[in-house]
């Protein structure tokens, strides 16, 4: 079962016990639920914006490995992107996790291109994009999201 | 392979001739043998019931209740057959009590739709149990709001069983309905239906029975329950998916109005008036899944054929193997310990999110459910998301077990 190692790289699986910026955000401008009826995964998303950029970013909430990894190693790559910066990132890590990257764009996943291993297991895209979904509609000024 | 481990139940159960009947079990799934423990979701089909299917489709394919032609009457004969044998199956009095649905949650939200809202007022009150799933919360839901009416909860206990006490003490005059599953599908939970019965009849409540978890593990035997309406699905019990079977008994089913309106369910039309056709057709409006009805027929067949007492044996044994080698493993917790069980054995590993289990188990070949089945009420009760669930049907055997066993010890290594 080697395989498997490729979806749950010690990365993740790290990530995933001790999750970064896993807290609540007091001074918050921005905030959405993200929600995957399927298996209940259930985050929430803190930003506070200064202007256009992600001045801090943090997340709370229950969710498989995959997704509570994705999330936490988010909010490490987005603090202090602005948000096309941070859309650009959803945007080539969803082609990642769905396969669809371009050979050698891995390099401006920069970490994220652990999740490579997800492609094969399209039951746990919605898992690993959960938490940019959620970073989407809080952007967006949206309360809510689900994978549906 | 140990010979304790080996697969040997009473007698005439030959569990290796019947996983013959199943060609999907002979496959193999990222190059492991496939080991099917998702039989809650839905249970696979015996080489008799796809050949019942292609054999209607290739030698008598045609409408029922409507020509005067040959394969008209023998579609028409086969179909009105396999009423019979749901008759039969559930041992009702009549087979006009039997309606043809897609499934459970059909013929609930029939009964919630034509009885409910020509029965249930504002004030009334349908009592459900904390482990419903749900397909017989939310139709009642829809209804309560409609008409005024109250849904209760009688809760459960910390096995997972239902708390009799608390049931009868919201019993009253305003309970109008009960509505019960027999095994419940997240914790397999079986319900003392009969108790229930005379508890609500009491009060002079009919009760509703969703057998889908129930009618694949043990007898259903309607008048011995004594309940009013039961209602299961065919592909729960190896027949095809999008039938199902609405048992309702005949004084009931006169006083209801019709469900949808349409072909079949009518005797005589004029733009001032419909005369409604008698039961059973009164609740199968347009052309009914003929083909699906066919196969759930063969199916009813394969389980009686086998004997349901054989098969509840066979399977009570294998999950109680199952149920002891997984809970050994340090770090799961069981969630459903009912004394009277069937089939289900739910559980959590640590603080391992489920999804992760179930990947891990899918790699090994073994199919398991995971997620909080349709039940989240269950899941509030015991505090958790979600749970693994392995379910067990005819054809599953103790090596399985081993296997699945094996693989939940993968899962252990790689979230050490």
């Amino acid at each position: 079962m080697s395989d498997l190692r490729d979806l749950y790289q010690d990365v993740i699986l790290e990530h995933s016990k001790a999750p970064r910026n896993y807290r609540e955000l007091p001074a918050a401008n921005h905030k959405a639920e993200g929600f995957n009826p399927l298996c209940g995964d259930r985050f929430t998303v803190y930003i506070t914006m200064d202007g256009d950029s992600i001045r801090d970013i943090s997340f709370q909430g229950s969710g498989c490995a995959i997704s509570k990894a994705s999330a936490s190693m988010m909010t490490q790559i987005v603090k202090g992107k602005s948000m096309a910066e941070a859309e650009k990132l959803f945007e080539s890590f969803h082609k990642l996790v769905t396969g669809h990257a371009p050979s050698g764009g891995e390099a401006d996943l920069g970490k994220l291109a652990v999740f490579s291993g997800v492609s094969e297991y399209p039951a746990r895209v919605k898992c690993a994009t959960l938490a940019w979904h959620t970073l989407q509609a809080a952007l967006e000024g949206k309360q809510e999201t689900t994978t549906e | 392979m140990s010979i304790a481990a080996k697969s040997v139940s009473g007698a005439g159960f030959d569990v290796e001739r019947i996983r013959a009947d199943f060609p999907i079990l002979q496959q193999k799934v990222h190059g492991k043998p496939l080991v099917y423990l998702d039989n809650a979701a839905t249970t696979q089909k015996p080489r008799a019931v796809i050949d019942a299917i292609s054999h209607y489709y290739e030698g008598s394919n045609s409408n029922v209740h409507r020509g005067v032609h040959y394969l008209s009457e023998l579609a028409t004969a086969n179909y009105e057959a396999v009423r019979e044998s749901a008759r039969a199956f559930l041992n009702a009095a009549d087979h006009r009590e039997i309606i043809f649905v897609r499934g459970t949650t059909e013929a609930i939200n029939l009964v919630a739709q034509s009885y409910g809202r020509s029965h249930i007022q504002a004030g009334d009150e349908i009592l459900v149990t904390e482990m419903e799933h749900h397909s017989n919360i939310v139709p009642w839901q829809i209804l309560s709001r409609e008409r005024g009416a109250t849904i209760r909860v009688a809760p459960i206990n910390d096995a997972g069983e239902l708390d009799l006490d608390a049931f009868s003490k919201l019993l009253n005059p305003n309970t109008k309905l009960v509505a019960v599953t027999h095994v419940s599908n997240a914790l397999g939970t079986i319900n003392p239906i009969r108790r229930i019965v005379d508890m609500a009849h009491s009060f002079h409540a009919p009760v509703l029975v969703d057998g889908a978890q129930a009618v694949p593990h043990l007898k259903a035997d309607v008048q011995a329950l004594g309940c009013d309406f039961y209602a299961f699905s065919g592909h729960k019990v190896y027949g095809p998916t999008g039938i199902g079977v609405l048992y309702g008994k005949t004084a009931l089913l006169e006083k209801m109005p019709p469900y949808q309106g349409g072909g079949d369910m009518i005797m005589s039309v004029t733009f001032e008036k419909t005369v409604y056709n008698r039961l059973p057709y009164k609740f199968e409006a347009g052309t009914p899944d003929i083909a699906g009805v066919i196969g759930l027929g063969a199916a009813l067949n394969y389980v009686t054929r086998l004997g349901i007492e054989n098969i509840g044996a066979h399977e009570n044994e294998v999950v109680r193997y199952a149920t002891e080698a997984v809970a050994a493993i340090p770090g799961v917790r069981l969630i459903g310990t009912a004394k009277e069980k069937a089939s289900v054995l739910s559980f959590t590993l640590g603080d391992v999110h489920p999804h992760d289990i179930g990947t891990i188990l899918d790699q090994a070949g073994v199919a398991i459910r995971t997620g909080h089945h349709c039940s989240q009420p269950v899941m509030q009760h015991f505090g958790i998301e979600a749970t693994a669930r392995a379910s067990f049907a005819l054809y599953n055997t103790k090596e399985e077990v081993d296997i699945l066993v094996r693989a939940v010890e993968k899962v252990r290594e790689v979230f050490a």
